[in-house]
């Protein structure tokens, strides 16, 4: 529980020691977390380190070897209509009757639930107006991920559970969906998302667990977990008639074909160096870049460790 | 917060939209109404005005088609229907989806089979609409009853035993072989396109065992002019409705929501792949 002045806050989603286990194969190992009501939690891993499993255990669709569980103050793995009512789903990878125009699919989903969206308002927030009424099958990839989308919101739930929702995406499509999910976070519903890819987790999450083999290895802001990273990388492609060794660089100076690639703790000093001596020999550097850490080499990192 | 829909509004509106989605799929209404349609006109224009001899004397091969495919059609909209249907929806995502709202899964279940009890009615009604209007089909009042009787008890049956079977189908892509071989050989033996005359013992006995030869035989009695009195075959109906009780009871065992882990159609592997996680 966290304590905000004198008020206690019960999260949403509380989930300790969570085991699962498949004959001998541990898929979630004693995993522990919190979300507080109305945060946007990012669960980051690879294939296979146990997210999927998570989260249907968290919907109500997997049971659980052992470790306690409270989602709106329920116990998924017993309750019934009044949890699913209060929740919304956004599968991986489930259809909608094809034979169904996006309205109609959206009525009757949406007529399950006590207080459902009207079917309009949420077709217009997923921007499928155009296509409100074309069959379900006629709709394209994007368009049917967006419908998937505002079939997992109708219910006007308080929890939403967003199961890598850009898997697949071209880098546009991708854009869109994240201004998309960023607009119906913007109501105040609690999401938990899932992904693999860390530059999503970065920008759409206010915290972040990074589960590896089933463990929850580390947890924070999307900013904290960068943090723990403190490298900064340097990059430029070497000038033609210039040997590496005539420029001022330290020796974990790495050389990819005609780029050079530098991480460093201290960029200041290294440019410094780097460009003086370029400006001494009269030549440019192309392409010379310098990336703050990203989520992904805090990533790649931890997920090393764990693999060592 | 707003309660939730009555359980009879839910399952109105479940019946609705499963019938618009079932209407709406080429394949199932080609399946449904199209091809007992064909068969009528075909065996009509091979046999009509013959006749056919059974236990209760001899009567008019129009009679006979009608029936047999009137009760062929029902038993395509439900069995055959939800055979062919339920893995795909099972192996798509479908169930799970419904599974994650606040539905009743037997409000859902028991719309979707209302749209398949309702399907099945069109399709008895147009048999019988073509049977009156282009073959001279003659229908006796008296047996109306017995009729729809017949027909309620048997759509039941096949729809339960449907669901049943739907459920040890291992997944979608061997659906349409699983519904197709288990009914349609069956219907060689049950008069329903060709009357068995003196058959081999053994096929007379496979044909008597299954419930599709009684319910076709019962609602071919009501359509009989020599079989006098209301048309009840009573015996059949208890027969079928035994096998409807059993196919029921089966399905809560066998019904599954989500495609097994060791499925082996190319759909499910598809879905285990992408979702290994």
């Amino acid at each position: 529980m966290t304590t905000l002045g004198s008020v206690t806050v019960m999260p949403a989603i509380e989930v300790r020691n969570l085991v699962k286990e498949y004959g001998e194969h541990r898929a979630v190992d004693s995993v522990s977390f919190e979300i507080a009501s109305g945060e946007v939690y990012g669960l980051l891993g690879h294939n296979g380190a146990g997210k999927s499993t998570t989260v249907e255990i968290l919907e109500g669709h997997r049971s659980r070897t052992s470790g306690s569980l409270s989602v709106l103050g329920m116990d998924p793995a017993s309750a019934g209509r009044e949890f699913r009512d209060r929740i919304g789903i956004v599968l991986q990878s489930s259809a909608v009757e094809r034979e169904l125009t996006v309205r109609e699919s959206l009525d009757v989903y949406g007529s399950c639930y006590s207080s459902p969206r009207p079917a309009d308002e949420v077709i217009a927030m997923v921007g499928l107006e155009e296509k409100a009424n074309a069959r379900i099958g006629s709709l394209s990839g994007g368009q049917r991920r967006r419908l998937d989308l505002a079939l997992g919101i109708i219910g006007d739930p308080e929890v939403l559970f967003l199961d890598e929702p850009t898997t697949g995406f071209d880098p546009v499509a991708r854009r869109q969906s994240w201004e998309l999910v960023e607009r119906l976070c913007a109501g105040g519903m609690t999401v938990l998302l899932t992904t693999h890819y860390l530059d999503e987790a970065e920008h759409l999450a206010d915290r972040v667990g990074v589960l590896v083999g089933g463990r929850l290895v580390t947890e924070g802001t999307p900013e904290q977990l960068m943090a723990m990273s403190p490298t900064t990388t340097v990059s430029f492609d070497l000038p033609s008639g210039i040997e590496i060794s005539a420029l001022r660089l330290p020796e974990t100076a790495e050389r990819v074909g005609h780029s050079v690639r530098i991480e460093t703790e201290h960029p200041t000093a290294l440019l410094a160096d780097l460009t003086s001596s370029a400006v001494a020999l009269g030549v440019e550097l192309p392409g010379l870049t310098v990336r703050r850490p990203s989520l992904e080499d805090v990533f790649l990192a931890i997920g090393n460790e764990d693999d060592r | 917060m707003s309660a939730f829909p009555s359980m009879a509004t839910l399952w109105l509106i479940q019946a609705r939209y499963q019938f618009r989605t079932f209407a709406r799929s080429k394949v199932g209404m080609f399946f449904t109404l199209g091809l007992p349609t064909v068969m009528l006109v075909l065996f009509n224009a091979l046999f009509g005005g013959g006749t056919v001899d059974t236990a209760s004397g001899s009567w008019s091969v129009q009679q006979f088609y009608t029936g047999g495919l009137a009760a062929f059609t029902a038993v395509s909209a439900t069995y055959t229907n939800l055979v062919n249907v339920v893995p795909v929806r099972r192996d798509e995502g479908i169930l799970k989806r419904w599974r994650s709202t606040p539905v009743p899964l037997g409000v859902y279940l028991g719309g979707w089979v209302s749209s398949a009890l309702a399907m099945a009615l069109l399709g008895v009604l147009l048999q019988l609409t073509i049977g009156v209007v282009f073959y001279d089909l003659s229908i006796e009042l008296a047996k109306v009853p017995a009729m729809i009787i017949t027909f309620a008890v048997g759509v039941t049956a096949f729809a339960m035993l449907g669901l049943a079977f739907a459920g040890v189908v291992p997944d979608a892509d061997s659906a349409p072989a699983a519904a197709n071989a288990t009914i349609l050989p069956l219907a060689f033996v049950s008069d329903v396109f060709i009357p068995l005359d003196d058959p081999p013992r053994w096929l007379e006995v496979v044909g008597d065992i299954f419930p599709l030869k009684p319910f076709v035989n019962a609602f071919q009695d009501t359509l009989n002019p020599t079989v006098t009195g209301s048309g009840f075959d009573t015996s059949a109906l208890i027969y079928v409705a035994l096998w409807g009780v059993v196919g029921a009871l089966l399905a809560r065992r066998t019904f599954r929501w989500e495609p097994s882990v060791g499925g082996s159609g190319r759909r499910s592997r598809r879905r285990h792949s992408s979702s290994a996680d």
